[in-house]
């Protein structure tokens, strides 16, 4: 490859005795996205952090326009032009500081940048800079008040405002909705056609089929894939990057039981349709939608967090109005929260602490927590879902993100429930772990009603028996999962379809 | 002591798997671990052998009756660093508790009983009024309770006009006050328990001694302490499952406004005034001891144990340092090295390895 920004040669690291990556070969090219798909460690990570910086090579050698690079540190990284936006979207914004602060804030941070502020001039360039973007957002305003997609694009662009060699994204669109993502693919498509090369981290198959030039698999610390042919051949690279293939899935489709949850003229948010929804006995009830859809404000309604604006819900055909999320769940009604680093894990605590959190009193006897029991229950979630670990006691820190997943997911699924409602289940874990979430939630879901939250459509086809679409917190569809029209799916979750069968909804039938 | 290992445990053979350092990392767990207990059975051995009559039963009743207030104060302060909060009004709640009692007995001519009700009574209400600004007004801990200090140390003031309360004192109004410190009251301060030799343990240390134990159980072994450590540790995580965070961090800084108050009220007891200068070292030292404790068997977090051990550690230095005659002024110096030397050990050491995850 002539023109390739960076290209890596038999690069190595290990951590003590173990070997993260071994012998990575990559070339990334100027003005293509290059893909980088592995497992939940892999060893993406660490692959990242050795070209930004942040860990030394072991061995191996990378070189930057075929002079050779090896950062000692984050900055020199930055300042030969490689820059990186990572995962987590507060890292690379300051929150309390204006767009234009945050947009020239490594300018600002540059020696000899002068000790007095210059508002009008920092806002003048921030505009610039942002217009270049194509990000519409007043400069004035602090990220704070921005949308989580505005400060993912106010990131990039204070990265692009070096003019990078190479921008590495590590998945940048893991909370991000359908309607962000694409504005965030057309920013990056923008890049592309300027001759940035990009490096893509991601577990989303849109992501991957919307941008990918080129695809490298990666699989226990070394490239086990190569994929450059157009088309792309996406099958393979999954089967490489997994080592095997991944099966089929098929949905058994069951009968639904009797109503166990329903909803009647229930107002999410002022000026929305009211909903009318029932959910099922032994049903896996998706709802989908874009992110500000309704879909986390349908969950805190129905898990006490807050209130209906109007409306009732009954459960099991009681009455049921939830002032806290412990009424819900002595009620019966669980919710595995969507983003468990903030809203899921107790870090620095076991894995079984974290499982039992929500069901201490049934683990303790005149409130003395009955540690054997608690043990014991974790360890028959660890092993129903798999969860790769040495034993109950580990720290959930030390887990990989697919398995802290799993532990979110078992700590529901280790009590009975009469509906569990799982919010984004499938977050920032990449695919054989959703397949293996997936399939136990389908497994246990005789029994209770189930609501799965999930904005991205494979997810919800992978695992519900009916389709609920919300759209601006009103009900925009109701299809059972068989003979699906995804055109119109996906026009009612884009808000395209009006309001046809919103006021029908409860048990409206299938699609045409 | 078993969570607290278990946790140890776990965190090391976890960050084994992703970094392991052949012999260096069991050797950093080790140092981790038992670095402060070593450190402070050298310290122990060191004084016992280079100075006259440290090594003691009378030397160590007095290391421990030095620390028993201090120590009941750190534990208070333990339940706010749990719940991840803080709680700086410690030290001037004591001294209000120290006021009051002297007040209730010697101008009001009360009990020891009602003394000692009122003082817990004013201990809990402070706590509840920190608790309610923190979690309802949202002030920051910090800030919360430091307005409650500066606001008791004037309050506490107020009835006696900045004068220190004894029996035969003159009173604003003109009068004398009569009233007597309760003998009751006093025995909490000065009386001793028979132990093997007669005299030997004082009051202060049983009560201490009682706390601890009572403080570690609740924290470690019942459901409630468990709340509170998952609120400390992501408290938007411990309300979507279900805990009633406010109420468990104002029942936090409700604890440490009565442990302070027992502080204050063993205080009075020994002095036999509402003397308005004393208790001045009260809120740094207890801080100190419940944060020396995280350094104790590499807990990396507030408990129960680490802070008594902590406050035995400063009790125990200042001790042998009086007894080798080193000058009075250099024992906040020497406390001062100690809480660092601590903190670093808690967060380079522990964060080095929660750090190989990251």
């Amino acid at each position: 490859m002539a023109d390739a920004a960076i290209e890596i040669r038999g690069l190595t690291k290990a951590f003590g005795a173990n070997r993260v990556l071994r012998g990575i070969d990559m070339a990334l090219a100027r003005g293509e996205i290059t893909v980088l798909m592995g497992a939940n460690g892999a060893g993406k990570s660490t692959l990242v952090k050795v070209i930004c910086g942040v860990h030394p090579a072991d061995g191996g050698e990378i070189f930057l326009n075929g002079a050779p690079f090896a950062p000692r540190n984050p900055i020199e990284a930055i300042r030969a032009g490689v820059v990186t936006v990572h995962q987590n979207i507060n890292d690379g914004v300051i929150p309390d500081l204006d767009v234009a602060s945050n947009l020239l804030l490594d300018s600002l941070a540059e020696p000899g940048a002068g000790f007095f502020l210059k508002g009008r001039e920092i806002r003048a360039r921030a505009r610039e800079v942002a217009a270049s973007m194509g990000l519409e957002v007043d400069v004035r305003r602090p990220v704070r008040e921005l949308q989580l997609a505005d400060r993912q694009l106010v990131a990039i662009a204070r990265a692009m405002a070096r003019k990078p060699e190479l921008l590495i994204l590590d998945e940048p669109t893991s909370s991000l909705s359908a309607a962000e993502a694409e504005r965030l693919f057309a920013l990056l498509e923008r890049l592309r056609a300027q001759g940035v090369a990009i490096l893509y981290i991601s577990h989303r198959t849109s992501d991957i089929r919307r941008l990918a030039d080129r695809i490298y698999a990666m699989r226990d610390g070394a490239i086990v894939g190569h994929f450059a042919e157009k088309p792309l051949d996406y099958e393979a690279a999954v089967t490489a990057m997994l080592g095997q293939g991944l099966e089929e899935i098929r949905l058994d489709n069951r009968p639904p039981g009797a109503p166990v949850l329903e909803l009647e003229g229930l107002v999410l948010a002022p000026g929305a349709r009211p909903i009318d929804l029932s959910v099922h006995q032994d049903e896996v009830l998706a709802v989908t939608g874009l992110v500000g859809a309704g879909k986390t404000r349908l969950a805190s309604v129905l898990y006490g967090l807050e209130a209906p604006l109007s409306g009732t819900m009954r459960l099991g055909g009681a009455p049921y109005r939830p002032t806290s999320p412990r009424a819900a769940i002595d009620a019966g009604v669980f919710l595995c929260a969507k983003d468990r680093g903030s809203n899921g894990v107790l870090h620095d605590h076991p894995l079984d602490r974290n499982m039992s959190v929500p069901f201490l009193e049934r683990f303790s006897r005149l409130s003395f927590v009955r540690a054997r029991a608690e043990a014991r229950a974790a360890r028959d979630i660890i092993g129903q879902l798999g969860i790769v670990c040495q034993s109950e006691k580990d720290d959930i820190a030390t887990l990989s993100g697919g398995n802290q997943q799993k532990v979110m997911v078992g700590r529901w699924l280790g009590q009975p429930s009469r509906v569990l409602i799982l919010d984004e289940p499938f977050q920032g874990v990449d695919i054989k772990a959703r397949r293996d979430i997936g399939a136990k939630i389908r497994e246990t879901a005789g029994g209770r009603a189930t609501i799965v939250m999930a904005a991205e459509m494979d997810e919800v086809l992978e695992i519900a028996d009916r389709i609920v679409v919300l759209s601006e917190h009103s009900l925009a569809g109701d299809h059972r999962n068989e003979s699906l029209d995804l055109k119109q799916v996906l026009a009612q979750v884009a808000g395209q379809a009006g309001a046809p069968e919103a006021g029908a909804a409860g048990n409206s039938g299938a699609a045409p | 002591m078993n969570a607290m290992q278990d946790k140890a445990a776990a965190a090391g053979s976890g960050s084994g798997e992703s970094t392991k350092v052949s012999g260096g990392r069991s050797a950093t767990d080790l140092a981790i671990r038992y670095g402060f207990l070593t450190l402070l059975a050298g310290l122990l051995v060191f004084f016992s052998v280079f100075t006259e009559g440290f090594f003691s039963p009378f030397s160590a009743v007095f290391i421990f009756q030095s620390v028993a207030i201090t120590g009941i104060l750190a534990l208070g302060v333990t339940f706010t660093l749990v719940v991840d909060g803080f709680d700086l009004s410690i030290g001037s709640t004591a001294t209000s508790a120290l006021m009051l009692s002297a007040y209730m007995m010697v101008v009001l001519e009360q009990g020891a009983v009602v003394a000692v009700l009122a003082c817990l009574l004013m201990g809990a209400f402070i706590g509840l009024v920190n608790g309610l600004l923190i979690v309802k007004t949202r002030v920051p801990d910090l800030l919360a309770t430091l307005g409650m200090m500066f606001l008791l140390i004037g309050l506490q003031r107020i009835p006696t006009e900045g004068r220190s309360i004894s029996t035969g004192m003159v009173l604003p109004s003109g009068e004398k006050a009569n009233g007597v410190f309760d003998p009751a009251f006093l025995w909490l301060g000065r009386h001793k328990f028979d132990f093997i030799i007669p005299n030997l343990i004082p009051v202060s240390v049983v009560i201490f001694v009682i706390v601890a134990v009572l403080v570690w159980v609740f924290l470690e072994k019942t459901r409630h302490g468990r709340l509170m450590y998952a609120i400390g540790s992501n408290a938007r995580a411990a309300a979507l499952a279900g805990t009633n965070v406010n109420r468990y961090k104002i029942m936090a800084y409700i604890f440490s406004g009565v442990l302070a108050s027992v502080g204050g009220i063993l205080l009075s007891a020994r002095l036999g005034r509402g003397d308005i200068a004393s208790g001045n070292n009260l809120l740094l030292d207890s801080v100190a001891a419940a944060l020396i404790g995280f350094a104790v068997l590499g807990a990396a977090k507030p408990n129960a144990f680490g802070t008594a051990i902590g406050a035995l550690f400063v009790g125990i230095l200042l001790q042998g340092l009086t007894m080798m005659n080193a000058p009075y002024y250099t024992q906040d110096f020497v406390k001062g090295v100690v809480l660092v030397v601590a903190l670093v050990f808690t967060f380079v050491l522990t964060g080095r390895r929660a750090g190989a995850h990251h």
